[in-house]
């Protein structure tokens, strides 16, 4: 049997969600797989819900809204945007960010929404199943994927998407734009602490390790890992437990 | 004399539905006056509406079900209407509603007494296609849902009063004659369809297989007597040829009648487009004179059936039908554009029968005392559009000229603000408030879910398997109820969710079938009566975004259809009841634009107590119609815009600001605020307001094309008709042409504007009347002369204006030779030609002020459709409404329209904002966000998010909702770094629950 995969779609009240009315009063077939959650607005869908989705082993999600300009709540489109590229660079680090998808499609696009989900559906099956679906999980990529939802889910990464679009398009407190560049940068660098500090927390929530143990299973030099740990410590996350052969032993402190 | 706070409105089809609910909105007692024994009229039979293909049940049947449990509305069925006295404000009129012979207060609908009467009499709904009981009701959806004996069938055997359980069943059962005093009167008889009877050479009544269009709609519909399928009428098998004739019984003086019926070139279009889509392999050809698709977004919907549906066009009147004995086809004779005799032979044939006054038009006009027109419809002036001979006698849809579902419900909401003018002092003098039980406390209570699972005919039904979903739905969590409906929408449906309610304790309710954009608010409304809180309903769209776009994968569709109301059973288990609270309302209107539409509706508001403003863009009031001189009709227009602007300019009640330009709308629905600048120094200032209305009209369009502006003779139609009446000049022109579609219909503007070819016939005469001797032609691509505006076409030949066809890919060329111009075509029939003339007239189209529209469109919040107009909330049935709660659209904001269509749009938008203007307060809130401060760390990015500042900061520093203006978006939810957000009725929880169903787990 070919793959029929599971996909997720959150429509806009406004644009899509009509839009994919109209493809059905025009009666436009498209392939059955998508499963609609209707919100009212495509900058509603928190990025918490695409991790906890993928986790669950549906193959792909899709996110449509008002075209830009057309946002019923005027500007929610673009802050969908902004925690859309979130997500997708957080998961580009699984190679992942092709299950997901963002588009725009108005009321009057019933056409438009049935060739958007018929093409996402078809990326999706050339994908093939999502590594989380099935019975054989690969737990070690399941772990990463917590760490990059417990990052996207972390103060910082949040705070940086919501204040992003004020001080790079309009104005920071100083009167400036803040370069995008610049923004850019630090966000990418942001995202990509976060994620191995929630994967250095997730493993040493399951037993307490050196930060030599932690650079050989996550491959990642030691005085990188030291400083994650330092913030950590910092943060109160994590601890030293014990100092075994000149070697600091950490665990995770994290209240969860 | 006192005036009565109460309207009767006769006629209850969409037009008198739509007025009876505006009115009964606005604070007036509607007596809703139906000659048969169920409303909705001709809508509630048609299967799809063009130019969106919207299933005609599925939008008819919330308004009709609305209308039907309106407190302020009273139905009365069955009914005539006796006798009429009176004077505006204060009329009587004595009505009998005819015995059905059955209580309407015990029937339940349940249809027993139908099933077991053994009389078969004719289905009238049904177009005579199938038989029903003497006892029966009209249509399954039918408001009010009661079943009546018909007399004239029925043989009095008294099985039905045997097998009915609810004792409704009465012989005895006499007249009931009543007196109503009411202050104003609509009349909204809509139309008879022209019986095709005499037309012997077409041979309906004759041939099995030669049906009406409104047989045909029937056919085609899923509720109609083949289920939806084309079958032939004389041996059920599946049609392959199937033509469609225009213009049966219209535009033919001869056999019926001499105007345009207006609607008929765009349904057989629509038909044709379905029964392909019902029945793949049909190929239809409709056969037609001038295609007339003059309507917003017609024109497009023609091409699409061309190229996307393979419907074939053929220029032509047939004029005769044999039918062929052995197979029944039928052999159609005609002349094609060349002049060549054809014969071609069809499976079946649908006659697009024209729109006639109604049969009862006369005795209602003798009953009322109003004029009826040449044609027999009710005498309205293009000036006052919804107005008859008497005052206080108004008159909407067909029954005053052939017209579609959107006219038809401008023209009841345009009525319903006519009457508003006069009954306004009387306002909530006689209505009821609608009570709703105490709402049943659930805090605490074990969810106990109830599933209502929508066959919607077949259209779900057909597709998926609906009783596979009711019993998968029974095993879901929570789930005690879980029930199958034919139609989930009908009235009688809405009696048994609130029976199963109360029976089975339910305090969710979840309904799968279409949309919750269209239905959510009906079922809402019925839950509320069986005293649950409007939030605990979780509607579930198994059709729209299912059965109809899964058609030919069943299985998956079902699978689809129960993982969808999966996810809906584990949201509405936490889905918790929400309060509204009351927001007072700021009782004036702001009006965007003062051309004919924007006056119209501040003298509207004015004249019943309301403020309004009036913001012009021009130093001076009047648009558009500054520069028209007469109306095809002959009316004086120059007089009527300075009428109407000196009324405007000493009415105390309205403000008007000239040069004038809106920098921002704040606000909401009853309580927005503008800031305004005008003059010449653009003074700035600061309105309240409780609406907003759009009519910020168009503008002609500037030919690029044909040399214009390059050559001194060649000018607009505009241009033309202003040296018209203020010069000589055209007089000695001694051979004009004129060319139609100049910036419409093209690929700039695909659309039709409208007006143009009514204006070219308008000048041609013109010229005629002046001198007769001048030779005019008309280059058209269809003439477009829609209703009665066909006699002037008529009139225009019989004065010796020629017209000439020409296609779009063959446009008229034009060369100038010294001072002479010289215009050549190709004409289909008499090939290509060359004509001399010494004055070329350009019918240019209209077109929207794209820019100005588009920054007003982005302030208030609006969209507008491909061609920069205004896009309404819906096209048919909420025509001048905005999507946009408080937000209205009337005339050429909306699209092209004649004057006369914009006075009934200004009303209409009026008729529309005054349900909010009158009322002193509105109820708000429910779906908003709240902060929970024990987490919000003050941080302000929602502040910053949100779009609508309904987000301030508290005293204390954190995070505050202002609940009147928070929308419910989410986005605060969503960007809220430490999650101290909840958006109610789409919390994390509630959509992370769909997820973790979608997931294969229950709960988080």
């Amino acid at each position: 049997m070919s793959f029929e995969p599971r996909i997720l779609g959150f429509l806009c009240n406004w644009c899509s969600y009509a839009g994919a009315d109209l493809a059905g009063v025009s009666r436009i077939q498209y392939p059955p797989n998508i499963r609609v959650i209707r919100v009212m607005c495509s900058g509603r869908v928190d990025p918490e819900f695409i991790f906890k989705a993928l986790k669950l082993g549906i193959d792909g999600v899709i996110i449509t809204g008002c075209h830009p300009g057309d946002c019923h709540y005027i500007e929610g489109n673009y802050e969908a945007v902004k925690k859309f590229e979130l997500v997708q660079k957080l998961l580009s680090k699984l190679n992942m960010e092709k299950r997901i998808r963002l588009e725009w499609v108005s009321a009057s696009e019933g056409n438009r929404f049935a060739e958007v989900i018929t093409d996402f559906t078809n990326q999706i099956k050339e994908l093939g199943p999502s590594p989380l679906s099935g019975k054989d999980l690969d737990m070690e990529l399941m772990e990463k994927l917590e760490a990059l939802e417990m990052a996207a889910e972390s103060y910082r990464l949040r705070a940086l998407v919501g204040r992003e679009r004020k001080i790079t398009e309009q104005e920071n407190v100083y009167g400036e734009k803040y370069p995008k560049e610049k923004f850019d940068n630090l966000f990418d660098a942001a995202i990509n602490n976060e994620y191995i500090r929630n994967r250095i927390l997730l493993s040493l929530e399951k037993n307490p390790k050196s930060v030599k143990d932690l650079a050989t299973q996550l491959n990642i030099d030691s005085k990188e890992i030291l400083n994650h740990i330092l913030v950590l410590k910092g943060r109160n996350q994590v601890a030293m437990e014990d100092i075994i052969e000149n070697q600091p032993i950490y665990l995770n402190v994290m209240e969860r | 004399m006192e005036k009565v706070g109460a309207v009767l409105i006769v006629g209850a089809g969409i037009g008198g539905s739509q007025a009876a609910l505006d009115l009964a909105e606005s604070g007036y007692k509607a007596y809703l006056i139906e000659s048969t024994t169920s409303i909705g009229g001709v809508m509630a039979q048609l299967d799809k509406t063009f130019p969106t293909n919207d299933c005609a049940i599925c939008i008819v049947s919330p308004k009709l079900v609305e209308a039907g449990r309106h407190p302020n509305i009273d139905i009365k069925i069955n009914a005539v209407i006796d006798s009429f006295s009176g004077e505006p404000g204060n009329f009587t009129a004595n009505i009998t509603e005819k015995t059905l012979y059955i209580d309407m207060e015990k029937c339940t609908g349940c249809g027993v007494c139908g099933q077991e009467c053994p009389v078969e009499a004719i289905d009238v709904f049904n177009e005579g296609l199938s038989l029903k009981g003497a006892t029966s009701v009209k249509y399954p959806q039918a408001v009010p849902l009661v079943f009546a004996i018909d007399r004239d069938y029925c043989i009095g055997c008294g099985i039905c009063k045997g097998v009915c359980k609810a004792k409704a069943i009465d012989y005895d059962l006499e007249d009931k004659k009543s007196e109503l005093k009411v202050g104003a009167v609509i009349l909204s008889l809509g139309f008879d369809e022209f019986e095709p009877n005499n037309m012997k050479h077409y041979g309906y009544g004759i041939y099995d297989n030669v049906v009406t269009s409104i047989q045909f709609e029937r056919i085609l519909s899923a509720s109609g007597p083949f289920s939806g399928k084309v079958l032939r009428p004389s041996d059920g098998s599946t049609p392959s040829k199937v033509a469609f004739l225009h213009c049966v019984g219209s535009r033919d003086p001869k056999f019926g009648q001499e105007y345009c019926s207006s609607v008929c070139c765009m349904y057989t279009c629509k038909e044709a487009v379905i029964a392909k889509e019902h029945m793949e392999g049909l190929e239809p050809t409709i056969f037609s004179m001038d295609i007339r698709a003059y309507g917003k977004d017609f024109d497009k919907y023609i091409e699409r059936a061309q190229n996307e549906y393979g419907v074939r066009y053929i220029r032509s009147r047939i004029s005769s039908i044999t039918e062929i004995p052995e197979t029944k086809d039928l052999k159609l004779s005609y002349e094609d554009e060349k002049g060549r005799v054809i014969q071609e032979i069809y499976n079946m044939v649908i006659l697009g029968v024209g729109l006639n006054p109604p049969k009862d038009a006369k005795y209602i006009a003798e009953k009322f005392g109003v004029e009826l027109n040449e044609y027999g419809f009710i005498n309205a002036k293009p000036l006052s559009p919804v107005e008859t001979s008497r005052p206080g006698v108004f008159v909407c849809g067909a029954c005053s000229s052939p017209k579609d579902i959107p006219e038809t419900v401008i023209e009841a909401s345009g009525a319903a603000g006519k009457v508003n003018e006069i009954l306004s002092p009387v306002r909530d003098t006689l209505v009821t408030k609608k009570e709703y039980p105490n709402e049943i406390d659930i805090s605490g209570k074990e969810p106990r879910v109830g599933v209502f699972v929508c066959h919607c005919g077949i259209n779900i039904g057909g597709y998926v398997d609906v009783p596979e979903v009711m019993k998968y739905a029974r095993t879901l969590p929570n789930v005690v109820l879980a029930d199958m409906n034919l139609y989930t929408c009908s009235a009688d449906t809405q009696t048994l969710i609130k029976d199963k309610i109360k029976e089975f304790n339910i305090n969710r309710v979840i309904v799968a079938s279409c949309t919750p954009r269209t239905h959510e608010p009906l079922f809402q409304e019925t839950i509320r009566e069986a005293g649950l809180n409007r939030f605990l309903f979780q509607m579930t769209n198994i059709r729209d975004q299912c059965s109809w776009v899964h058609m030919h994968q069943p299985e998956e569709a079902t699978e689809k259809a129960k993982d969808l109301v999966r996810m809906a059973v584990a949201k509405s288990r936490i889905n918790e009841a929400l309060e509204t609270f009351e927001l007072k309302v700021t009782p004036i209107a702001l009006i965007i634009g003062g051309g004919v539409a924007g006056m119209t509706a501040a003298l509207n508001f004015a004249n019943q107590g309301f403020q309004a403003y009036i913001i012009e863009k021009e130093k001076q009031l009047g648009g558009f119609a500054l520069k028209i001189y007469e109306t095809l009709e002959g009316d004086n227009i120059q007089e009527f815009i300075q009428d109407l602007i000196k009324k405007v300019n000493s009415e105390e009640k309205i403000q008007v600001f000239l040069e004038a330009n809106i920098e921002v709308i704040d606000g909401y629905v009853g309580n927005f605020i503008s800031t305004v600048n005008y003059g010449p120094n653009k003074t700035s200032t600061q309105l309240d307001h409780g609406v907003v209305l759009v009519a910020t009209g168009g503008n002609e369009y500037k030919p690029k094309e044909y040399l214009y502006g390059e050559v001194p003779n060649i000018i607009t139609q505009q241009e033309l008709e202003e040296k018209l009446f203020t010069s000589s000049e055209i007089q000695k022109k001694k051979s004009i042409v004129m060319i139609q579609c100049v910036g419409s219909r093209n690929d700039e503007h695909p659309y039709c504007s409208r007006t143009c070819c009514a204006e070219a016939i308008k000048n041609a005469l013109n010229i005629k009347k002046k001198n007769p001797e001048a030779e005019v032609v008309i280059l058209f691509r269809d003439i477009r002369t829609y209703g009665f505006k066909e006699k002037y076409y008529r009139k225009a030949r019989e004065n010796g204006v020629l017209f000439i066809r020409f296609d779009k890919e063959k446009p008229p060329q034009i060369s100038k030779e010294n001072e002479n111009l010289k215009v050549s075509i190709e004409s289909q029939k008499m090939g290509k030609i060359t004509l001399n003339s010494d004055l070329i007239v350009l019918s240019s189209g209209i077109v929207a002020p794209a820019e100005g529209n588009e920054v007003l469109a982005k302030m208030v919040k609006v969209p507008l459709n491909e061609d920069k107009f205004f896009l309404e909330a819906h096209v048919k049935l909420r025509p001048v409404d905005f999507a946009t709660e408080g937000i209205f659209l009337c005339g050429t904001a909306h699209g092209p329209a004649t004057i006369s269509e914009s006075i009934a749009q200004a009303n209409s938008a009026v008729s529309r904002a005054t349900t909010i203007l009158s009322k002193e307060t509105l109820l708000i809130g429910g779906a908003v966000s709240v902060v929970d401060k024990d987490i919000c760390t003050g941080c302000k990015i929602c502040v910053r998010i949100c779009p609508f500042n309904a987000i301030v900061k508290d005293e204390e520093g954190y995070a505050y909702v202002q609940e009147a203006l928070c929308k419910g978006c989410g986005l605060c939810s969503a960007s809220c770094p430490e999650k101290a957000i909840t958006t109610k009725h789409f919390t994390n929880e509630q959509i992370l629950s769909e997820i973790y169903a979608l997931g294969g787990k229950e709960v988080i």
